[in-house]
């Protein structure tokens, strides 16, 4: 067998990736958490909520599939704190985050309908001028690699379309938040087929 | 678009069948060798749920996904990395010690990641409802962990090590036992969900997700070596699994 930290012959200074296997159909038991929803503090002033449906190539809702989201705070930081998944010392058992520190990190299985929500807060610019945006990681049975995907809320369309010039406007589309009412958004993630979602790589 | 061309196995096939469709497979080769091809047609599943894109590239130093989540002391327990804790017997079955090193693509350590694992008993049976298939559940035994590395980017788990199962992928479907991995890296670009196989397994050539991995070294990257150091006399035995994190993060290009 191959040992295997060593470097791959056609890229002599990078040790190759471990490769990814699919999630399955049984993380249900291991990955959630409680609060995992729940990206905003406690007493935040203006929370928003973000959900949809996770849907396959037939239109299907993935009653199996993880999302994971991963954003700045609303003043732009990144510097999310660690407590996510704290745990009690008594019982060893996950209570999940106090409620003070914005981790910035969420992870919610879809329900038996397809249907994923968090509870978080309008991301800030990472930098002067950036167009923010909620990073997501879709995870699901019969996904044999993980995808990445970003939520841009309405107000952000121009700077969107200006960060993807090259996308068609129906493509573009797909990495737009709908605003339902005031201070809720709806983000479907389609895997497949019309309407396809547009998906990131990052070499 | 995809490159591969459009096949789809039909419900019930056989195992012959699902064959013909890996060798079909290996012959296309991945668009990324490193890793499966999302289209993948001998892992029935995997037909309605890749997309038909192929992913958009992202060069930008100051994405946000160049950073990601931290974990810290108060996100495992003290028995967390322990399988074979926390209920009041032991689990049936052999125990194990599985170890390793988390790596950045440049061979450096990754210290205080957390490694999160999921598993099937010891008769191949998941503590989740879903799973009905006739082996027994264990009452001493969940199946999941997590635990941070060390400075050296060392995890450790013991564990027992899990059954091979029956799935309805096609007839007489069965996977080669494994254990999930989950782990985050110093950027969301690094997340990685994968399974770590055990040397030997009669059960790899016939299993699709396994060999959706089409190149047989990367493949091998999936497989932990017997490590005799590890094991201890009248106890546990001792497996070792290095893993390695692809995907740019920011100190990467602050290196470059
Ligand atoms: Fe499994």
């Amino acid at each position: 067998m191959t040992p295997p930290a060593h470097p791959s012959p056609a890229d002599p200074d990078r040790l190759p990736p471990t490769p990814a296997q699919t999630v399955g159909p049984f993380f249900g038991y291991a990955l959630p958490f409680p609060g995992g929803a729940r990206i905003a503090v406690d007493g935040e002033p203006d929370p928003i909520t973000v959900h949809g449906l996770v849907l396959d190539g037939a239109g299907s809702p993935i009653p199996d599939a993880l999302v994971e989201i991963w954003q700045a705070d609303r003043d732009g930081s990144l510097a999310g704190a660690p407590g996510s998944l704290r745990h009690d010392q008594v019982t060893s058992a996950v209570v999940g985050r106090d409620g003070t520190a914005f981790t910035g990190f969420g992870r919610v299985p879809t329900d038996a309908d397809g249907h994923w929500a968090v509870r978080t807060v309008a991301p800030g610019p990472h930098r002067p001028g950036a167009v923010p945006y909620l990073a997501v990681a879709v995870f699901a049975r019969g996904l044999l690699h993980h995808l990445h995907t970003r939520i841009y809320l309405p107000e952000h369309a121009e700077g969107l379309r200006a960060q993807f010039p090259d996308l068609p406007e129906g493509r573009l589309g797909t990495l737009l938040a709908q605003r339902e009412r005031a201070g809720v958004y709806r983000f479907d993630i389609r895997l497949q087929g019309e309407r396809e979602t547009v998906f990131f790589d990052f070499p | 678009m995809s490159r591969s061309p459009r096949t789809s196995i039909r419900d019930g096939a056989t195992q012959r069948e699902i064959d013909a469709a890996m060798a079909a497979a290996d012959r296309v080769g991945p668009p990324d060798p490193h890793h499966p091809n999302r289209d993948y047609p001998p892992y029935r599943s995997s037909a309605l749920r890749h997309p038909r894109h192929a992913p958009l590239p992202v060069v930008d130093p100051e994405a946000v996904e160049l950073t990601g989540p931290v974990f810290g002391v108060t996100d495992v327990s003290a028995l967390d990395n322990d399988l074979t804790l926390g209920q009041t017997g032991e689990p049936a079955g052999q125990r194990i010690t599985v170890t390793g090193r988390v790596l950045d693509r440049t061979g450096r350590p990754m210290a205080g990641q957390l490694v999160e694992i999921w598993q099937a008993n010891a008769a191949g049976r998941y503590a989740h409802d879903l799973d009905q298939h006739p082996a027994p559940l264990d009452p001493n035994f969940t199946g999941f962990g997590r635990c941070l590395t060390d400075g050296d980017g060392e995890y450790s788990f013991t564990s027992i090590r899990p059954g091979a199962y029956p799935w309805r992928n096609h007839l007489n479907a069965w996977r080669p036992a494994h254990i999930h991995f989950s782990l985050f890296g110093t950027a969301f670009t690094q997340r990685m969900v994968t399974q770590m196989y055990f040397p030997g397994d009669p059960l790899f050539p016939y299993d699709p997700v396994l060999r959706s991995v089409t190149d047989q070294a990367a493949r091998d990257r999936l497989v932990a070596r017997y490590d005799h150091q590890l094991s201890l006399p009248e106890w546990t035995l001792g497996y070792r699994w290095d893993i390695v994190l692809g995907g740019p993060s920011r100190t990467l290009f602050e290196d470059r």
